[in-house]
């Protein structure tokens, strides 16, 4: 098969400009690849810096209140920045280092890749630009913070939709000016290889894991392992540990948003809206009309809010390896709120996109069965968003009081 | 006649030819109609007629925004084949190509968004989002149907690299004269000079220029060294500042006449 192609998708489509970019940046990714040390050094850093391997948490309570399947709960959110994220930046991070290069660029929706970017800047004493776009910045704004306090420059992109894709095209027209010292840190498992290829097998530190932990503790694998899909790198990050495993259903949730006949929703691989389409570097499946103009979506967690999906899992999805299931926000919010009284563990509106399809099915499996979910983030960086879905009085109050307060000491 | 010779003997008489661009819809295609006018009339050799893409991932702020507002005014791709068979037709003596992104032909489908370009008379493909590597039904097809499809040369291309591209095209190669994306101006240093020798040497197809030319002093310098100058964004910020009529001139200015 042609280099960089999953089944008939994937593949590298960039302009001239970029070819010799490409090629060097191919050339470190491989030779990193088949340097044993290189993965030694990488899961040696994530052990001292970003509390890895995290846990396989049993969560007790939530299998008991299904009666069906032990759900066991991967716990990315306690990455060191709170999500899975950091994974992959911590490994592009050091072949930037390989590489040479002294300016990394991102792109971000909910901001976590942002953060994690601007961390590992922060921590190997690179420059670093984040662009964001505007209706991301409006509803993730902690992270737009954390961001800047950590001396990222953060661009907001006021192009197209405003989100996550405008933000990566953003950032490639950086990129085509800028790459003798930058990198792009894509940050997911999409875009012109190598990038999905890249950013999965750093990704997949999470199933390796997961497969060895759910051994330990239930004794043998799980009959199903749950993720949620925005570009798709937490669940091929996962997935990786199960995927020669015929035994073990992968299941990726994407964002049903409103509801799937609504339109406003951000599913690619359920529902009729996506078909086959070359963009942003790729070729996939994309939410886009007949001449192939991307379309509007909608999601209530920004970082599942993207026309495209990871080509790996475009071709796993038609394979039939991997089945996908949409939830929606309404759904989202009531998984979010169960977990967080009965586990006291806090999903990101991302990762309890997983959550939603997990306990749909959980009942329905027998009791000495395990099912995965990839918690892919934690809930912090949502606050806004969340309080504002439940409509909290006493949150609105102290808002209200904030604003009153900076108002009056601006005058 | 093929599209490299036709720019070769036009190069007889002229020192350096023009090509410039326009986004199709944008601010409407009764603006781009009277724009290509005077284009015309004014001696442009050649038009890039880009069908507007809603991830223009190539361009810069300015045709970003005229792709986008092209776009929400509802322009469709079968709108730009009716209008670009309106302007082949009445507009003979100018070069029309097509300049669009990938996804633009493939949702088409390729085999027939070329047959039907090939139809109306448009001379050949600029897509900057598709590498040969990715391209070969594409490179195929066109080379068939006798169009050209357009090659890149840029400044980070090494020898190797322009003549494996070339090779792969006809018509002209693009080159950009430096990195980034449209709308940027661009001087004629130690740099470029020798950049442009380098294309010279990696090809005998004719050369084009582009990027952030604007003025007559931009063209003039190209003399002798590319045998054609590309005019995208100036073009696009005079219609906005001052109206299509203002083209004509702006044109007739650039060559000197
Ligand atoms: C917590 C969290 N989960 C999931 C995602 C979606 O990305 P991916 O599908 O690449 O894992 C994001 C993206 O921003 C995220 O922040």
């Amino acid at each position: 098969m042609k280099k960089g192609y999953f089944g008939q998708w994937g593949g590298a489509f960039i302009p001239e400009v970029l070819y010799e970019t490409f090629a060097r940046l191919n050339h470190a990714y491989e030779e990193a690849r088949a340097d044993a040390s290189f993965w030694q050094e990488y899961t040696r850093l994530m052990a001292n810096y970003s509390c890895r391997p995290t846990p396989l948490t049993y969560a007790e309570n939530l299998s008991e209140h299904f009666g069906g399947a032990r759900i066991y709960i991967k716990r990315e959110d306690l990455n060191h920045t709170g999500a899975h994220k950091l994974n992959n930046v911590m490994g592009q991070g050091l072949l930037v280092r390989r590489m040479g290069k002294k300016r990394v660029i991102a792109e971000t929706g909910a901001g976590q890749h942002g953060v994690a970017t601007a961390t590992m800047a922060a921590r190997f004493g690179l420059a670093c630009t984040i662009y964001m776009g505007e209706e991301d910045i409006a509803r993730q704004r902690p992270n737009v913070f954390w961001m800047e306090k950590l001396g990222a420059t953060v661009v907001p992109v006021t192009d197209g939709s405003r989100t996550l894709k405008d933000a990566i095209n953003a950032a490639f027209r950086d990129w085509v000016a800028s790459m003798d010292e930058t990198h792009y840190v894509l940050g997911t498992v999409c875009g012109p290889h190598p990038f999905p290829e890249m950013v999965a097998w750093f990704q997949s530190i999470i199933g390796k894991e997961a497969n060895r932990q759910i051994r330990e503790q239930h004794g043998r694998l799980p009959a199903r392992v749950y993720a949620c899909v925005g570009g798709g790198s937490n669940a091929m990050g996962v997935f990786q540990g199960f995927l020669d495993e015929p035994g073990v259903e992968l299941i990726g949730v994407e964002a049903g948003g409103k509801g799937l006949d609504t339109g406003e929703h951000a599913s690619r691989m359920v529902g009729d809206l996506a078909s086959p389409g070359v963009a942003q570097g790729y070729k996939t499946m994309f939410l886009q009309d007949r001449d192939g103009q991307m379309l509007h979506t909608h999601s209530i967690a920004a970082g599942l809010d993207y026309v495209g999906v990871s080509p790996i899992l475009a071709d796993l999805g038609e394979k039939g390896r991997v089945r996908f299931e949409a939830a929606t926000d309404r759904e989202v919010i009531r998984a979010l709120e169960l977990t967080m009284r009965t586990e006291g563990i806090i999903p990101a509106l991302e990762s309890a996109h997983a959550f939603v399809q997990a306990f749909k099915e959980a009942p329905d499996l027998a009791v000495d069965e395990a099912i995965i979910i990839n918690m892919s983030g934690r809930g912090d960086k949502d606050i806004f968003t969340i309080a504002h879905a439940f409509d909290d009085s006493s949150w609105k109050a102290f808002i209200i009081g904030l604003a009153a307060e900076y108002q009056s000491s601006n005058r | 006649m093929k599209l490299a010779a036709d720019i070769k003997k036009r190069r007889q008489d002229k020192p350096v030819l023009l090509m410039t661009h326009l986004v199709l819809g944008y601010p409407s295609l009764a603006v781009n109609r009277e724009v290509i006018r005077q284009m015309a009339e004014n001696g442009v050799d050649c038009i890039e007629l880009q069908i507007p893409f809603s991830e223009p991932m190539a361009d810069g702020p300015v045709i970003l925004k005229a792709n986008q507002k092209a776009l929400a005014a509802g322009l469709r791709v079968a709108d730009c084949f009716a209008f670009a068979a309106g302007v082949i037709a009445e507009f003979p003596r100018v070069n029309f190509l097509f300049m669009t992104y990938y996804n633009i032909v493939f949702r088409y489908g390729e085999k027939d968004f070329i047959r039907r370009a090939a139809e109306i008379g448009i001379r050949g493909f600029i897509i900057p989002d598709l590498p040969p590597e990715e391209g070969e039904t594409y490179l195929q097809l066109s080379q068939q149907s006798g169009l050209a499809p357009i090659m890149f040369f840029t400044p980070t291309s090494s020898d190797e690299r322009m003549r494996q591209v070339a090779g792969r095209g006809s018509g002209f190669v693009y080159c950009v004269a430096r990195r980034g994306v449209t709308g940027q101006h661009t001087v004629m240093d130690a740099d470029l000079e020798n950049y442009l020798s380098r294309c010279r040497r990696a090809t005998d197809l004719p050369l084009a220029l582009g990027f952030g030319i604007g003025c007559r002093q931009d063209v003039v310098m190209l003399e002798g060294r590319v045998d054609m100058a590309v005019i995208g964004t100036a073009t696009i910020r005079l219609v906005d500042d001052r109206g299509p009529e203002a083209v004509g001139p702006f044109i007739a200015g650039l060559l000197g006449s």
